[in-house]
């Protein structure tokens, strides 16, 4: 397999629904080449933040204003009993 | 409201009429439904009016909920499809697909090859707690091209299968497949161009087995 190949395969690879048999070529590729290794292994920490990252704070007068439209219309139509 | 009621508990009394059990359902998820909305949108303007608008669709359809999946996992759901069709109307398009059939679809042959190759100096557990970090994912994000950020963001973010992610932005999977690839690869060079460990850059050098 040559790094272009790999680059190819990336998604199904660190998705982990690569077909067994190419799987193993991935590794042994990855075995003898220490930046697509790295690749792989910075494509899989790039995922991870993004899916534990921290929500954003919402301001406060937006979080205010939200709260106010929600009673209003809660009172005015409550959720069918 | 301790945090110990579980969000199911808080459905059912505010499906029985009460407002307070629905507001703490709201200030769980607010942050959330938020970011993902930001994310998706780029703009704070409209990431709140999207965020209102989920809820509000919440209040209208809560007593349809049929509490098959989590209130968060709906919720998304809802948040996600407003951001989209926001998204549309700001195109100014009636259609529901988000784009021109005369798009081109995007091939593997021109995908970049990756450059600033080095190991992260941190984990990502130790990045996620810091204040700049969240900036960075942001910029990042920023400078993906819409098609991209997409893409990225339902598949990878939201969690949503490729096939999902395919139906609800109704690409081809083969295009979904692609446009995450580039996506993936262009935050891998972004963040490791700030988060790689200079001393220890590798050069690609192409060799063939």
């Amino acid at each position: 397999m040559k790094c272009e190949e790999l680059l190819k395969l990336l998604n199904e690879y660190v998705d982990g629904t690569v077909d067994p048999a190419i799987c193993t070529e991935f590794e042994q590729h990855m075995a003898g080449c220490n930046p697509c290794q790295v690749v792989v292994d910075n494509i899989r920490k790039t995922i991870t933040l993004y899916k534990n990252g921290q929500p954003c704070e919402l301001p406060v007068e937006c979080r205010d204003r939200l709260h106010a439209v929600l009673r209003e219309r809660w009172n005015q139509a409550p959720p069918a009993k | 409201m301790p945090h110990t009621v579980p969000d199911s508990q808080l459905v059912r009394r505010a499906k029985a009429g009460e407002l307070a059990a629905f507001e703490e359902l709201v200030s769980r998820h607010e942050r959330q439904i938020y970011t993902r909305a930001f994310r998706i949108l780029q703009n704070s303007h409209d990431a709140e009016d999207v965020t209102q608008q989920a809820f509000l669709s919440a209040v209208e359809n809560l007593g349809q909920f049929r509490e098959e999946s989590s209130f968060a996992t709906w919720l998304y759901r809802i948040a996600t499809f407003a951001a989209l069709k926001l998204i549309r109307k700001r195109k100014g398009l009636d259609t529901i697909s988000l784009e021109a059939a005369t798009e081109p679809q995007e091939d593997y042959a021109s995908i970049p090859h990756p450059e600033y190759i080095a190991d992260w100096r941190q984990s990502p557990e130790q990045l996620v707690h810091r204040h700049e970090t969240r900036q960075l994912l942001d910029d990042a994000l920023a400078q993906l091209d819409e098609k991209h950020r997409l893409v990225f963001v339902l598949r990878d973010v939201e969690g949503l299968s490729v096939a999902e992610t395919a139906a609800t932005l109704e690409l081809s999977e083969a295009n979904v497949k692609v446009r995450l690839l580039r996506a993936r690869l262009q935050l891998r060079e972004q963040l490791t161009q700030t988060l790689g460990n200079p001393a220890r850059r590798l050069v690609h050098e192409h060799h063939h087995h």
